[in-house]
């Protein structure tokens, strides 16, 4: 039995509602949606909020629907299921739904939002763990003591990024946009992370996520995402790749992207993808990928290997998340240029 | 302390508990539906999966205020709605997870059974690959999943009009366990 310290809750039905009760309770108060990653951390005490507020009951938060100039606006309580199973999201940001469909397990993708998931607070497995189990090894820097369990006489928190979403919104230029009592703001998703595991994003206490904005994608867009994990179903990822691939009518790739997580603090762009895949042609889809393709998607798979790694924060051997690194980054692009995926082992 | 009203099983019940408690400890130690299993209690095991309206959702990780509005489904309810819609004998699920000796222990098959039903109210015909997906989020610590598909795959057959035999002929072994 877990059982959550005590709070109050509170179920605003408005923006303005919701907003003011969390300007009034300062620090002591705390946002859910979904409550899917909340709702552990308070059972293991990580958390202890006075009050709680609630999204559910505010309209605003709900919906995915595309603006006049093309853009796609997803609520920031849209569902992980429906972002899986949402026909615009699916052809206009393929590596998101996909992302989306491999998140935990059914019941918590229906539970779970999109908001909750950009929000995510950093995993470590010297962390999400119980009051009981943290104590007893002097708890860490992350929370309550001053230890580090991970790099021995490190000077910083290492627990990692584990939101499968935040990646692929990464290659697909989205905007989160805030509601506070400061008003609003909108920041670009690539400027939204700091390397830093105790807190890894910059967002100010009481501020809302509202909605997430994703710029049209091009006709010949084309998105994957790709996920290691120990089993096939529930797991965080130990592995995550996100790979966008932009094919004009020449068929030439006009943009490539590629971030991988689950690694650090914060995602990784591994920025040469553009200079090596930019200007190649992958070839047909249903065929064998071109040659030239190939060869250059080999030299970013082994430069992302390089760039990459992985420390034993969160479960999987890191030896072993180092060396999928670029059998993901192949096999993601490889799913991408097909206009297939997502890529996973099971 | 909060005064709930809570849509469990087909009844309006009002119901007395603190904010911070979760659906799972309102239903087991407020109204004694103890069919919903407190396993893990953070999200890993699906073992207190019940529906909220037809969606199979983990009890432990929801709160119980934010189950008002919405109508919630336990095991304990499967059967009268069943009757309720003029069916005779068990919910099929049931049933089939009965007849296929789909149990050991028997701990994850409250969860087990009503992710099954939620699948086929939204997939009436789901191949093997679907039952799998949509049972992905139920452990089953004794690994009994051969028979778990098994029983599904019999409540789908049935639901169909086909008279079929569970593999191996375990038909016969209802009740004598
Ligand atoms: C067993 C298990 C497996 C999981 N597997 C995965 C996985 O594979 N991949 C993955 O990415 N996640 C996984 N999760 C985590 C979680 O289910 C998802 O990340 C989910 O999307 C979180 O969304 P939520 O709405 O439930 O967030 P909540 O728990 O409600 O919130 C998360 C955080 O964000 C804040 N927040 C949420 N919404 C807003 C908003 N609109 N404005 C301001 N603050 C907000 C909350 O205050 C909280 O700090 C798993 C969880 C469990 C229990
Ligand atoms: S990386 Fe170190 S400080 Fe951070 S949560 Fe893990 S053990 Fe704690
Ligand atoms: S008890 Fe809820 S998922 Fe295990
Ligand atoms: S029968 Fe024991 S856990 Fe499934």
């Amino acid at each position: 039995m877990l059982r959550a310290p005590k709070f109050e809750l509170a179920t605003p039905t408005s923006l303005g509602e919701a907003i003011a009760l969390l300007a009034e309770a300062g620090p002591s108060g705390m946002v859910i949606a979904g409550g899917t990653d909340l709702m552990p951390n308070l059972k293991h005490e990580l958390f202890t909020p006075s009050l709680v507020v609630s999204l559910a009951r505010i309209p605003e938060l709900h919906g995915i629907r595309r603006a006049t100039d093309g853009s796609l606006v997803i609520g920031a309580m849209s569902s992980l299921e429906s972002i899986a199973e949402n026909a615009l999201v699916r052809e206009q940001a393929p590596a998101l739904a996909q992302a989306a469909s491999l998140i935990a397990g059914p019941q918590l993708r229906s539970m779970g939002t999109l908001g909750g998931n950009v929000l995510l607070d950093t995993r470590c497995q010297w962390y999400n763990q119980t009051y009981f189990w943290r104590e007893a090894l002097g708890f860490c820097l992350k929370k309550d003591g001053s230890k580090y369990h991970v790099v021995e006489g490190g000077a910083k928190c290492v627990a990692a990024a584990s939101n499968d979403s935040a990646p692929a919104l990464m290659t697909l230029d989205a905007e989160l946009g805030f509601e506070s009592a400061a008003g609003r703001r909108s920041v670009r998703i690539e400027e939204f992370w700091l390397a830093d595991g105790i807190f890894n994003k910059r967002h100010a206490q009481g501020e809302i996520l509202v909605e997430l904005t994703i710029p049209k994608t091009p006709a010949g867009h084309r998105g994957a995402y790709g996920k290691l994990r120990e089993r096939g179903s529930i797991d965080f990822p130990l592995l995550g790749v996100a790979a966008r691939l932009d094919v004009d009518d020449q068929g030439t790739v006009s943009r490539a992207d590629l971030v991988v997580t689950a690694l650090a603090a914060r995602p990784h762009r591994v920025t040469k993808a553009g200079e090596l895949l930019v200007g190649t042609r992958p070839g047909d889809p249903q065929g064998e990928l071109a040659a030239e393709f190939r060869a250059r998607l080999a030299e970013l798979a082994r430069l992302a290997h390089k760039q990459c790694h992985p420390l034993e924060n969160i479960p999987g051997d890191a030896a072993w998340r180092k060396a999928m690194v670029p059998v993901y980054v192949r096999r993601t692009f490889e799913a991408a240029a097909r206009r297939a995926g997502p890529v996973h082992h099971l | 302390m909060r005064l709930l009203r809570l849509r469990v099983n087909g009844d309006v019940v009002p119901v007395a508990a603190p904010s911070h408690w979760t659906l799972l400890e309102v239903l087991r130690y407020r109204l004694g539906l103890t069919g919903s299993k407190q396993g893990c209690d953070k999200g890993d095991c699906g073992a207190c999966t019940v529906l909220l309206d037809k969606k199979p959702v983990l009890s432990c990780l929801t709160l119980a205020a934010l189950a008002e509005g919405h109508e919630v489904t336990t095991i304990e309810g499967l059967t009268p709605a069943h009757l309720r819609a003029g069916g005779r004998g068990a919910d099929p699920i049931q049933d089939a997870f009965d007849r296929c000796g789909a149990l050991q222990c028997g701990f994850c098959q409250p969860g087990m059974m009503l992710s099954a039903r939620a699948l086929l109210a939204k997939n009436p015909r789901p191949t093997r690959p679907e039952i799998q997906a949509a049972l992905a989020g139920n452990l089953c610590r004794c690994t009994g999943y051969t028979q778990i598909l098994e029983a599904v795959e019999l409540a789908v057959a049935e639901s169909g009009g086909a008279a079929v035999q569970p593999a191996d002929g375990r038909r016969g072994a209802r009740g004598a366990s």
